[in-house]
């Protein structure tokens, strides 16, 4: 970006693309002050530090997403629908067709967590076709302060995709104790696939199993996203030629980005099915 | 990639976002869409009915078309029978008036008939009597003769 390309002339490729990986920290430091950092300081932080843009681009797109289904549930009309509540119901339909198919339990909570997840991950996915200095200039404009670091894009952050996942790694566990009681739970966990009397190799293998759910979830979403967005910075790097290349490979998002959102939301459908579901 | 407590922050979102749309989204557009279906299903349950009852109509259209040519050709009948009866009668009495007036006529006829033979008769005997008076030239007894001629009239 010719923009970027200005302001970052003294920057080496490995330093802009260093720069363009690094979040707006604010946290806790070692003396117990909380600021705003980053670099190795941010790294030292450790557990108490929260990444603002990630959080905020988050959130924001959470908001539009409740706040724009809301208004048209508030006045879904059971007549002819107008356009936007057309799609809202497309979207809801979508979603619901798959829940029915997948998740054979009865629960208020599922569909709507599903439709949750598909349209706030792929919003938050959608954040990458934005070109990679857009947002980061502005911020840089905004602030006054030509070294802050912007990232963009939410399901770029592990912490982000990972406290979704967990989150729903939680719901597994309440549903499967919910469902099935303690002892079904952890008969599932012992007993099986060998047979009760072979108790450690079942959990050897039940045990990582169950916990392998909620780590591939967030680190499939991540993974997925963070290579695109470092094949976008790449591409930034061409300068003139980015141009056909920026293309192609915002072309070739385009199906990953919905593509990721809606294996993340059958994953958690699936994975919460199973945890209704009796052996 | 360090694990920081944006992931706290994220999962508080997180749950926050589905308690809203659970509470909020999904229950008005699911109510919305299934009175919707239930609506659609009234619709064409209604023109199910509808077609039915069209159905139905058409036959009695059907019935009542076939009941209304009967009778009128019925009726037709009735009238032409009538109408032959009405002639017949018609024919009959004009036969009887012919027959009547012809009747008058005959008997008027006779009447001027016997009128005219009373009358031919009274002229022939006064003839007879003058002719005899003449014959006679001589004043014969007119009360004496008049029995004569008028038994000679009457055999005219």
């Amino acid at each position: 970006m010719a923009e970027a390309a200005g302001a970052e002339h003294t920057q080496t490729q490995g330093e802009y693309i260093q720069h363009h990986l690094e979040f707006l920290t604010f946290g806790k430091d070692a003396e117990g002050h909380w600021h705003f950092a980053h670099g190795d300081e941010a790294a030292e932080m450790g557990f108490w530090a929260f990444h603002v843009d990630m959080l905020g681009w988050s959130i924001g797109l959470g908001l539009i997403f409740i706040l724009l289904f809301r208004s048209v549930a508030k006045n879904a009309t059971s007549g002819v629908p107008g356009g936007l509540q057309n799609f809202v119901e497309w979207v809801y339909e979508f979603v619901e067709t798959n829940v029915r198919d997948t998740f054979h339990g009865n629960s208020a909570l599922i569909a709507p967590l599903a439709l949750t997840i598909f349209v706030w991950v792929l919003l938050m996915n959608t954040m990458d076709l934005v070109p990679v200095d857009w947002l980061p200039w502005l911020a840089q404009t905004i602030s006054g302060d030509p070294e802050i670091a912007f990232r963009v894009v939410p399901t770029t952050d592990p912490n982000v995709t990972l406290g979704m996942s967990i989150s729903i790694f939680l719901l597994i566990i309440f549903y499967s104790i919910k469902i099935k009681g303690p002892g079904g739970f952890f008969k599932e966990l012992a007993f099986q696939p060998f047979g009760p009397k072979l108790m450690p190799f079942n959990l050897l293998i039940e045990v990582p199993t169950l916990l392998a759910k909620p780590v591939s979830l967030g680190l499939r979403l991540y993974g997925n996203l963070y290579a695109g967005e470092l094949v976008f910075l790449l591409i930034a790097l061409f300068g003139a030629f980015q141009l056909p290349a920026h293309f192609l490979w915002a072309a070739f998002h385009l199906l990953v980005v919905p593509l990721q959102a809606f294996i993340f939301m059958m994953l958690t459908i699936v994975y919460l099915s199973q945890a209704c579901e009796h052996h | 990639m360090n694990i920081n407590a944006t992931l706290l922050g994220q999962s508080i979102a997180f749950a926050f976002f589905v308690w809203f749309c659970m509470k909020y989204v999904w229950p008005p557009l699911s109510a919305a869409l299934a009175e919707r279906q239930k609506r659609i299903a009234d619709g064409l349950e209604a023109a199910d009915r509808a077609s039915k009852d069209l159905e139905d109509a058409k036959e009695k259209v059907a019935e009542e078309l076939k009941a209304a040519k009967t009778q009128a050709a019925s009726i037709i009948d009735q009238a032409n029978k009538r109408a032959s009866q009405i002639v017949e009668e018609a024919k009959e009495q004009g036969r009887e008036e012919g027959q009547r007036m012809v009747a008058g006529a005959q008997a008027e006829i006779e009447q001027e008939v016997n009128r005219a033979k009373e009358q031919l008769r009274a002229q022939v005997a006064g003839i007879a009597i003058s002719g005899a008076e003449k014959i006679l030239e001589a004043s014969v007894d007119e009360a004496a003769h008049a029995r004569l001629t008028e038994s000679l009239a009457e055999s005219l």
